[in-house]
């Protein structure tokens, strides 16, 4: 029998690589990996404001990361500033905030490291709860928000015109990104939730011809990525999260190179 | 029940409209839709923005069944004044009325769907409403493009999108129909094509039709309402009234001397000569003076 840490470890990849997949495909189709980022960079503010204030962490950074979502998008309303930059400013703002407010907290001892490239090894069964109600509460929502969502995706003036609630279903996936956030932490840190959100959802596109087998697919690779991460990381005695990361990345060069084709993609059918 | 109120109010009021008796109206009405004869009716509305005076005064009235089409040089506001239409812009100043549950069709002047995501044209049709597949085959027949159901919405030319994006807008079944240069990038067959069903639907369903087009001629023959705008309204009435109007001579000088075959024709509706509609003459006039 394995023990028992490194079993929670593998659950909780397959847990958050199961939710990160799909809704990696929509930060892939959004073009919203930049916004990723910065949503995850303000995580750590949200560490050093849970030690500050005492209360449970996963909850306060996932208020943070709602918070910094919620914010981005009524910035981005405005359209004085580019997108880019905005994230820019907000991205690394944010990071650079959480280190100083961690510095700030007497005696207070944080693992930057596992926070920045998480602490797979180290998750409680606590956490394995958080992160279990986090997941499934994410895809519920996102089965919910799926249509209306892949609307907008596609066009959003359409989609406002034919009766979709955009700003509310863009809210969500917001708050959907920050509670996988939160979650995904601890697997394999803030620096690189981005990385497990993008990389499993880019390789599913080659194999993919509707938008649910892209995201369903993208959850495959994420959890393939995450055995074989922390198998990896076993075996090589390499960080965890840094090893999932690089598992995806082999993943996904490989299958790039793979030779595959499909009826319908990626040329039209040939006209009557 | 506030369909059946707002018919009595229509009575009340001292108007019957003829549409209203058509047999798509009476199963609308049945299935809760807009029954207001009037779809949309602006009133002097302005639009500003970063400064810059877009819209300026510019009212119209869309009816059911009735094809309004919007003309004006590049920069006149035409697509501004669409999207304040459609509610996607809040209009400065100005009134908008929108008939209530109104349903659009709206067909924008381009779009482009990014390769990462994989979208067949049976997919894009159906993103918000569901349809079964025999009525996504009509739909795309009807437009021409049947054979383009399972293609990558990706690999469409540019003539094949318009088509697609009117089978979208269709499949609706809209009250009010909204395009944007319904025409670009068809070609001349095609667009013929393209109108002719834009006829034949408002026919056949009673919707109205609001559309920005540049294809002057063709926009001609299947207007009831034609508006010149260049951010004021410079113009609007019958096709062969605004032809013959300076303002538009002026803005499309070449218009007149190629001789433009505004193709008239007879409506047995009764809604252009009664009802609120303003007579044409006036509306002329007073937008003219407002400059």
């Amino acid at each position: 029998m394995l023990d028992d840490f490194v079993i929670r470890a593998v659950l909780a990849g397959l847990m958050v690589a199961v939710v990160a997949g799909p809704l990696g495909a929509f930060v892939v189709w959004r073009r919203m990996a930049y916004f990723g980022d910065t949503v995850s960079h303000s995580a750590l503010l949200g560490v050093a404001l849970g030690f500050l204030l005492g209360l449970n962490l996963n909850l306060l950074v996932t208020v943070v990361c709602v918070t910094v979502a919620v914010l981005l998008v009524f910035l981005q309303r405005r359209q004085e500033l580019a997108s880019d930059t905005l994230l820019g400013i907000l991205a690394h703002s944010a990071l650079s905030l959480g280190m100083v407010a961690v510095a700030f907290v007497e005696g207070l001892r944080v693992d930057l490291m596992a926070y920045l490239f998480g602490d797979i090894l180290a998750v409680t069964r606590g956490d394995l709860a958080a992160i279990a109600i986090g997941g499934l509460l994410a895809l519920v929502l996102l089965t919910i928000l799926w249509r209306p969502l892949l609307a907008i995706t596609v066009h959003e003036e359409i989609a406002r015109v034919e009766g979709v609630p955009v700003l509310p279903v863009r809210l969500g996936l917001m708050l959907l990104i920050a509670v996988v956030i939160a979650s995904a932490m601890q697997v394999v840190g803030v620096l690189l939730i981005t990385a497990l959100m993008i990389i499993p959802a880019a390789t599913a596109r080659r194999f993919a011809r509707t938008p649910e087998e892209m995201g369903l697919l993208a959850a495959g690779f994420g959890v393939l990525a995450v055995l074989l991460g922390i198998w990896g990381s076993f075996s090589h005695d390499t960080p965890t999260g840094p090893s999932i990361v690089v598992a995806a990345m082999l993943v996904f060069v490989v299958l790039q190179f793979l030779p595959f084709s499909r009826s319908h993609h990626p040329q039209a059918p040939p006209p009557e | 029940m506030g369909t059946a109120g707002a018919l009595g109010a229509t009575i009340a009021a001292g108007t019957l409209y003829y549409i209203e008796m058509t047999e798509a109206n009476r199963e609308r009405r049945a299935r809760g839709r807009t029954a207001d004869p009037v779809l949309i009716e602006a009133s002097d509305l302005g639009l500003v923005r970063n400064g810059r005076t877009i819209l300026d005064g510019v009212s119209l009235s869309i009816r059911r069944g009735q094809v309004v089409v919007v003309i004006g040089p590049n920069g006149a506001g035409k697509t501004s004044l669409l999207r304040v239409l459609l509610g996607l812009w809040e209009p400065s100043s100005g009134q908008l009325y929108r008939g209530r549950r109104l349903r659009v069709g709206y067909m924008p002047q381009r779009i482009q769907v990014d390769p990462i995501l994989p979208l067949s044209v049976r997919r894009f049709l159906t993103l918000r409403h569901r349809a079964p597949l025999p009525r996504l085959r009509e739909g795309l027949r009807q437009v021409g493009v049947p054979h383009l159901l399972d293609a990558p919405i990706q690999t469409l030319s540019g003539g094949e999108m318009q088509r697609v994006l009117l089978a979208r807008a269709l499949l609706g079944e809209p009250d009010l129909l909204v395009l944007d240069e319904p025409a670009q990038g068809v070609d001349v067959a095609g667009q013929g094509e393209v109108f002719n069903l834009i006829d034949r639907l408002r026919r056949d369903t009673g919707c109205g039709v609001l559309m920005v087009s540049h294809e002057l001629h063709l926009v001609m023959a299947a207007a009831d309402v034609v508006m010149c705008i260049n951010q004021h309204v410079c113009c609007t009435g019958r096709p062969e009234e605004v032809s013959r109007h300076p303002e538009y001579q002026q803005l499309f000088p070449d218009a007149g001397l190629h001789g433009i075959g505004v193709y008239t024709h007879h409506h047995n509706h009764v809604h252009d000569l009664t009802g609120e509609v303003k007579p044409v003459g006036e509306a002329t006039e007073n937008s003219d003076d407002a400059r």
